[in-house]
């Protein structure tokens, strides 16, 4: 059984990682990227904030906010996913940004949650309580965010050996994650309006891409080996 | 929008109203969009003159009423009204208008007349929301009422706001304002009105039935299936630090006014 992959470190074997910009050491640049990555992402947060503060987000500016913080969740659990097929497809690696877009998608989705709580109801419990309960939409995006938390609380190297082989498993969560946050969104508005069902359809290729691979992941054996956590099929054994 | 004068009435809220930038770019009309900011980005193409209203079906004097012999000869009243959205969000607005009883008198609706049918405007070549390829709604947006909730004086027939004429993203150049229903009662755009003597289609309740019923009136006793009805942000007092909720009245606070009409109705079944 080959041993997960560490999300911000490549395995050293990795046959095809030629978008290394510069000398093939990881080490202290690759963390340098990594953290430019934290900083670039929390820019649409910390602008749509800025823009809600100043009165300039609309109308309905606290709206607006939780709404571009939801998306952006969702934006970033997708890119999470794209990381995988862009290597088996393309060649070009960018798992070691794997780890920060995953936890930009948790941060996000927290800070849609906390919006909605404070902002949005006002830390009325009670409605919060009633809305999670009874309202689809808002249990499945609740059920999203819960799924986020252990992935995000693992996410670190103590656990990714702590865990072993089932942090891998632990990790396809993101698979439910991602799905329950596509129909979230769709839920949430009045009608079929085309932007929910483009994010929709995003995920649901990401998610095809795993359920089909088995019927050509064969011939990529040597790769495939490299990187068996959080991308194998859930329910598939993991051969090596 | 050209200034359009208008007597003060006795129908007014005693509410801070909603900035006029805040009623003009913050729209549900889906004929221009899904997004709040798409009408007030693409409505400005919309022709509203000519314009020429039908009004027909079981009337004794059917007739065709242009815009601006309806702007001079009905008596137009500034009404200032709440305006709760289904989507628990809320305005207060200075319309001008007339009642809809007023054009509904003219034409004579006859005795088997019972409820009251309208059309939007169907113009795919200046509505670029009727052009999707998935149509969010079925095209011509359409909207009913029970003949006595239009005879009611407050339904009225809105032709301004703020002391002009209708901003095109607003319904211009005539839209329907039923204060004690859910915004999307209020059909913009209008060029139809039939008198009929059955429950007409409504679009949002042919979109989903479960979801919006064709009666609408503001409850928030009654759920949407998909979110609270009991509290409503108020547009612009819902600033970042101190979200202003209010609570949601039952007929959004005309109750007094029209609760009659639904006596015996049980408004949990008649959503």
């Amino acid at each position: 059984m080959a041993s997960p992959a560490r999300p911000t470190a490549p395995p050293a074997a990795a046959p095809a990682t030629p978008i290394r910009r510069s000398g093939p050491r990881p080490g202290r640049r690759q963390a340098w990227q990594v953290w430019a990555l934290y900083v670039v992402g929390f820019v649409p947060a910390v602008w749509t904030f800025y823009l809600g503060a100043t009165d300039q987000l609309g109308a309905d500016p606290v709206k607006s906010f939780e709404h571009s913080l939801g998306l952006w969740a969702l934006r970033f659990l997708i890119l999470t996913l794209c990381v995988t097929p862009l290597r088996e497809i393309t060649g070009m690696s960018l798992i070691r940004y794997r780890r920060a877009l995953g936890l930009l998608a948790f941060y996000y989705a927290a800070m849609h949650l906390s919006t909605y709580l404070i902002l949005d109801q006002g830390l009325d419990i009670a409605a919060v309580v009633a809305d999670v309960l009874k309202r689809l939409f808002i249990t499945i995006g609740m059920a999203a965010f819960v799924m986020l938390i252990p992935l995000a609380v693992t996410s670190n190297g103590y656990f990714i050996r702590r865990l072993g082989r089932n942090w891998g498993r632990l990790h396809k969560l993101i698979y439910l994650a991602a799905a329950a946050g596509a129909v979230h969104f769709v839920m949430s508005v009045k009608s079929w309006p085309t932007e929910p069902l483009v994010y929709a359809g995003i995920v649901a290729v990401l998610l095809t891409y795993r359920l089909l691979r088995p019927l050509w992941r064969p011939k990529r054996r040597g790769s495939a080996r490299q990187r068996s956590a959080g991308t194998p099929l859930a329910g598939q054994p993991r051969q090596v | 929008a050209a200034p359009l004068s208008a007597k003060p009435s006795a129908f007014k809220v005693d509410e801070k109203q909603t900035s006029l930038k805040d009623i003009t770019t913050y729209n549900n009309f889906y004929e221009f969009g899904t997004d709040k900011g798409d009408p007030a980005a693409y409505a400005g193409s919309l022709t509203t003159r000519p314009w020429t209203v039908k009004v027909d079906g079981l009337v004794n004097k059917p007739g065709e009423f242009g815009i601006d012999d309806l702007l001079s000869s009905m008596p137009l009243e500034e009404r200032v009204y709440r305006m709760r959205c289904v989507e628990a969000w809320s305005m207060v607005i200075p319309w001008i208008g007339f009642p809809l009883a007023e054009l509904l008198n003219k034409v004579e609706p006859n005795g088997s007349a019972k409820y009251v049918a309208f059309e939007t405007l169907q113009r795919p070549s200046e509505m670029p929301g009727q052009k999707g390829f998935l149509p969010v709604l079925d095209w011509p947006y359409v909207e009913g009422l029970r003949l006595d909730e239009a005879m009611h004086p407050l339904a009225i027939l809105a032709v301004g706001l703020y002391g002009e004429t209708l901003p095109n993203q607003n319904g211009a150049p005539i839209r329907l304002v039923v204060p004690w229903k859910y915004g999307f009662k209020g059909i913009k755009s209008i060029v139809r009105i039939s008198l009929v003597d059955k429950q007409p289609p409504t679009s949002w309740n042919r979109q989903a039935a479960n979801e919006y019923g064709f009666y609408a009136n503001v409850n928030p006793e009654v759920d949407h299936p998909r979110w609270s009805q009991a509290t409503e942000r108020r547009i612009g007092e819902s600033s970042f630090f101190g979200a202003g909720r209010h609570k949601t009245l039952p007929f959004n606070g005309y109750g007094d006014q029209v609760a009659s009409l639904y006596s015996g109705m049980d408004l949990r079944v008649n959503y």
